[in-house]
């Protein structure tokens, strides 16, 4: 498995190739913007009917990460769920899949804009979270430091020799680090967007992801 | 034979005209119930097809619509308004016409479905639009007649599915209704006529007097074109003498970025300041009016143009029409010079510009096809399912439905007309659920079936969406391009979202005839400056790619087999006859490969002339079979008539790669993880309703939210992989770019004689594959390593270390 070694704040922490943050100090594995149930959500707003298989895609790819890392703590950064009724709508087969996972671990729903209440699913429900020298919150706050957020699904973009290649990506300054959607049904804003230009300290930089996560300065124009 | 009432033999009587037989022909045949009349541009086909209207209007009193016409531009929709209105004003019919389209008000919108008038013209995707509304039963009320104009257009492409599919529904609605069709030339008639009857009723064909052979031959030129490309710059001092030479010359291309790329160059040679335009489909809609408003008013003397001038509006005094580029296709180069003199009986005038030597031979055969009348075509195959699928989407939201109807009524559509009630369940089970494997929850019921057993909405106010998502043209996500200016600046044009990420700032490229640099991207619009370069860095846009017909193809391999050629210039007969000394020429019923060394690696050039898309299939299969084999290929490129791959290890045993069998093996194992798949299951999961229509709108709020297609195809492909839409995907592949069918075709037509041909030097026919673009390099950690390049060079740009 291919890391990237950052710090923020002191912390040393491993951006993975798949979109999730590993703290190695704390055991813990962090992830964003899941959006399970996203197909069933809107289906039943009238939306298309996108095929119903994200939220075991998702869950797939987070038992990879969790048996390669380990982590005794995992941190859900909010938007976990693509509204309330999604995560009540959850078939059984998968919520027995997430509790599974949860077993033998500290779970941590961070709440987000698309899932702002308690869910009837097994860990802790937190508006956010001090873990020092960190916190870790769904949507990033100007004024603060130390910070780890997601919210913005960002996502570079790099013209290469011949093609543009488009990636989600991790967005790190000397302040906070966002990250990227980890869900199978998620979009991104791209790191040029004014509110995450906005956002991040001239310093910052972009780390891909895919099989080989590369850093490089973040993309403004 | 129906005497023309004496209001309408006065009316022709005081214009000096006759009727032309085939108008008498259409009246007398007012009763068929479907009829095809296939006349060349310029012989009154239009007041043809309206005349029996026109006459019953006059003497039998119509309450609501009467006639509906349907043709496949907006800009001929208003053209023919004007043109109807002319006569009907001068004989005071008391007829009332009306256009409808994309472009007609809300308000008039409102109106016309509440008071219909006699004569309605309109789309394709507009009357689908009204067959959706639950008051089509009052709309088209009383509907006797319909018209489709440039059916023969339309026939190609889903537009014409979806319309057939529209007219089954008003046959139901109006059973007496009569069904006229308006065809150019073209090779199969009874295809057409096919599309146009309500199956199994016949459809009788009317042939029009073709008129006289056109004047059609290459262009002299000075200069002989080089050995490749696609810009025929060498020609330029010649069309600009023709153009001098004639009243209105038009100069089409195959493409928008050789139109660009010539007109440019065409303005740079211009020195007596000629007026010369340019008219294609990515220019600003509003410079394009400005275009067609100039050459309608006589102030242009040449446009440069692509196929968005093949059809529609009658130009007047066009005396010229010079095609720059190989045809690639007999059909569409003959309807091309029947836009020259849209004068019945006077010939047509065409020149042809290779634009390169290759161009030269596709140039001959194709003119001597045109001068054979022998036009080419490949037969559609079925009606497709994502169309249907949008169909019975757009019949729910007109309200219930009953499934066995449906069916009755949609194999009343000749393309459709041997769909199975299997493949047709299918769809409504799509349709009605998603067709997932899993299902169960009320929520993913778009359609719901009642206790009587008819089908509709679950909910009602869905049928918004399904309004909003009608039509079956691919939007390709294009960006506006702009002058950078603080008030928003003059807009341009549009170029494809992929060619744009392609840019950084400082490029420039060539849009509407002028250079302009590329400064950034704000809010999807692509901000320029005007460059004083001589040379755009970046050529030009992409755009589609023809490829040249299975008859012509032919054509140019019967040509090849000539002891000697007298109709060639020197200059191509000697490359031919040289070829032959120290090679072969390629042959009709064999498969020629050469293999040579050449830049230090071995190249193969194989000659299959299956047209660009199966050739380049072709290589993307043969280069995996010889990985395989550890051959090491490291690329390919392909044309319309070759392949040519380079790697480290001959080819020695060439009859197991060709194997049909274990070609359409690899064909199944490729196809999946595929561009070319993922780019067709856009566009048909678009059609058939699984994905919203990219609007510009949708784009410019939140990205986020919206997620790539690319997504849905490898979920779908992982979790589903029988579902309906990656079956219907890969129809659609198969037949559109990945073209199997003509490879298929090869393998059969050259049944194993392969002429495999070692040599130790690059041969002349070869030759001209060396400087084609467009080189496609054998993938592998290719997007890895170019992302790893590309991330240490601006790191150490920046002054950082990984």
């Amino acid at each position: 498995m291919n890391f990237c070694d950052i710090t923020l704040n002191g912390a040393h922490l491993k951006t993975l190739g798949s979109g999730a943050l590993w703290w190695p100090d704390q055991d813990l594995l962090c992830v964003s913007d899941l959006h399970f149930g996203k197909s069933e959500r809107m289906a039943r707003r009238g939306g298309p009917s996108l095929p119903p298989y994200e939220t075991r895609d998702t869950l797939t790819r987070l038992a990879a990460d969790l048996d390669h890392t380990q982590a005794r703590t995992v941190i859900c950064l909010g938007d976990s769920f693509d509204d309330l009724q999604a995560a009540q709508s959850l078939p059984e087969e998968e919520r027995l899949w997430i509790t599974r996972l949860q077993a033998g671990r500290r779970w941590v729903w961070i709440e987000g804009n698309h899932d702002p209440g308690p869910i009837d699913l097994g860990g802790s429900h937190l508006a956010q979270l001090a873990m020092p020298p960190l916190t870790f919150r769904h949507v990033a706050t100007p004024e603060e430091a130390a910070e780890i957020s997601g919210h913005y699904h960002p996502k570079v973009t790099l013209p290469t020799r011949g093609r543009s290649i488009s990636r989600p990506a991790f967005l790190l300054d000397a302040h906070r680090l966002i990250l990227p959607a980890y869900g199978t049904y998620t979009g991104g804003l791209r790191s040029h967007d004014g509110v995450l230009a906005g956002l991040m300290g001239p310093d910052a930089t972009a780390i891909l992801t895919g099989a080989t996560p590369v850093r490089i300065p973040m993309p403004r124009l | 034979m129906t005497d023309l009432p004496p209001l309408f033999a006065d009316w022709f009587a005081a214009k000096g005209w006759h009727i032309h037989p085939h108008q008498q022909d259409m009246l007398d045949r007012a009763d068929a119930p479907a009829l095809l009349l296939i006349a060349p541009t310029g012989g009154g086909k239009t007041l043809a097809g309206f005349l029996p209207t026109l006459v019953d209007l006059a003497t039998t009193p119509h309450a609501g619509l009467h006639t509906l016409y349907v043709s496949p531009l907006k800009a001929l929709a208003a053209d023919i308004k004007r043109n109807l209105t002319t006569p009907v004003t001068e004989m005071a019919l008391p007829i009332r016409i009306e256009d409808r389209t994309g472009d007609t008000t809300a308000t008039q919108k409102r109106r016309q479905r509440a008071d219909p008038p006699h004569i309605l013209l309109t789309t394709p995707e507009s009357l689908a639009l009204l067959t959706s509304y639950p008051d089509a039963p009052h709309i088209f009320k009383g509907l006797k007649r319909v018209i489709v104009d440039e059916i023969h257009a339309l026939a190609e492409s889903k537009r014409g599915d979806q319309l057939m599919l529209a007219l089954g529904r008003l046959q139901t609605l109006c059973p007496d209704l009569r069904r006229v069709g308006l065809s150019a030339t073209v090779e199969d008639p009874a295809a057409i006529a096919h599309t146009l009857a309500r199956h199994p009723d016949p459809c009788e064909i009317l042939l029009a007097d073709p008129g006289p052979a056109p004047d059609i031959a290459m262009l002299d030129t000075d200069a002989a074109p080089p050995w490749s490309g696609g810009g025929a710059k060498y020609a330029i001092p010649a069309v600009l003498d023709q153009v001098r030479q004639h009243k209105t010359t038009l100069i089409f291309h195959n493409t928008r970025a050789q139109a660009e790329i010539f007109f440019h160059n065409l303005w740079l040679a211009n020195d007596d300041g000629l007026p010369i335009g340019i008219h294609h489909g990515s220019l600003d809609r509003a410079q394009r009016l400005k275009v067609e408003a100039a050459m309608v008013a006589g102030q242009l003397r040449a446009i440069v143009c692509t196929g968005t001038l093949d059809l529609g509006i009658d130009w007047g005094d066009v005396d010229l029409i010079i095609q720059i580029g190989a045809p690639k296709n007999v059909k569409r180069l003959v309807q091309r010079i029947g836009r020259a003199n849209h004068r019945y009986n006077a010939p047509s005038k065409a020149r042809l510009v290779p634009a390169n030597r290759f161009e030269v031979v596709e140039c001959i055969a194709a003119i001597d096809a045109a001068l054979a009348g022998e036009l080419d075509g490949e037969p559609r195959g079925p009606g497709p399912r994502d169309v249907l699928c949008q169909h019975i989407l757009i019949t729910a939201a007109s309200g219930p439905f009953d499934a066995d109807a449906l069916y009755a009524e949609v194999t009343t559509v000749g393309a459709y007309s041997a769909l199975t009630r299997a493949d047709f369940d299918a769809c409504l089970d799509f349709v009605a659920t998603g067709g997932y494997a899993l299902r169960g929850y009320d929520q993913w019921q778009r359609l719901k079936q009642a206790p009587d057993g008819t089908w509709a909405l679950r909910d009602p106010r869905s049928d918004r969406r399904i309004r909003m998502n009608i039509g079956t043209i691919q939007d390709t996500d294009t960006l506006k391009v702009r002058m950078k200016n603080a008030r928003g600046g003059k807009p341009l044009g549009e170029i494809e979202e992929g060619f744009a990420a392609s840019l950084t700032p400082g490029d420039t490229f060539l849009i509407g005839g002028q250079i302009v640099r590329y400064d950034s991207l704000r809010e999807m619009t692509v901000q320029v400056t005007p460059d004083a370069a001589k040379k755009p860095k970046v050529a030009a846009f992409m755009g589609t790619k023809f490829a040249t017909s299975t008859q012509l193809s032919q054509r140019i391999l019967r040509l090849f087999q000539q002891d000697t050629w007298p109709e060639l210039p020197d200059h191509t007969a000697e490359w031919l006859a040289l070829q032959r000394r120290v090679s072969h020429l390629p042959e009709p019923n064999r498969l020629l490969i050469e293999c040579f060394p050449h830049d230090g690696r071995t190249h193969h050039a194989i000659y299959g002339f299956a047209g660009r898309n199966a050739m380049q299939t072709l290589g993307l299969l043969l280069t995996k079979r010889m990985e395989e084999l550890g051959l090491d290929p490291l690329g390919f490129l392909a044309t319309d008539y070759a392949t040519l791959i380079w790697g480290l290890e001959p080819i020695t045993n060439p009859a197991p790669l060709f194997d049909i069998d274990a070609l359409r093996d690899g064909l199944d194992r490729w196809l999946a993880g595929n561009a070319v798949m993922k780019r067709t299951f856009r566009a048909s999961a678009t059609i058939a309703g699984l994905i919203d229509r990219n609007t510009p709108t949708a784009r410019k709020s939140g990205r986020q939210a919206t997620f790539s297609s690319d997504i849905l195809y490898d979920t779908l492909a992982k979790y589903d992989p029988g579902h309906l839409m990656l079956q219907i995907t890969r129809e659609e592949a198969m037949r559109g770019l990945v073209d199997f069918g003509r490879i298929e075709d090869m393998a059969a037509r050259i049944n194993d004689r392969i002429d495999l041909v070692t040599l130790d030097r690059l041969t002349p026919l070869a030759a001209p594959l060396m400087l084609e673009v467009g080189r496609v390099p054998v993938k592998g950690l290719a997007e890895e390593r170019l992302i790893a390049e590309e991330a240490a060079r601006l790191m150490a740009t920046a002054g950082l270390e990984l």
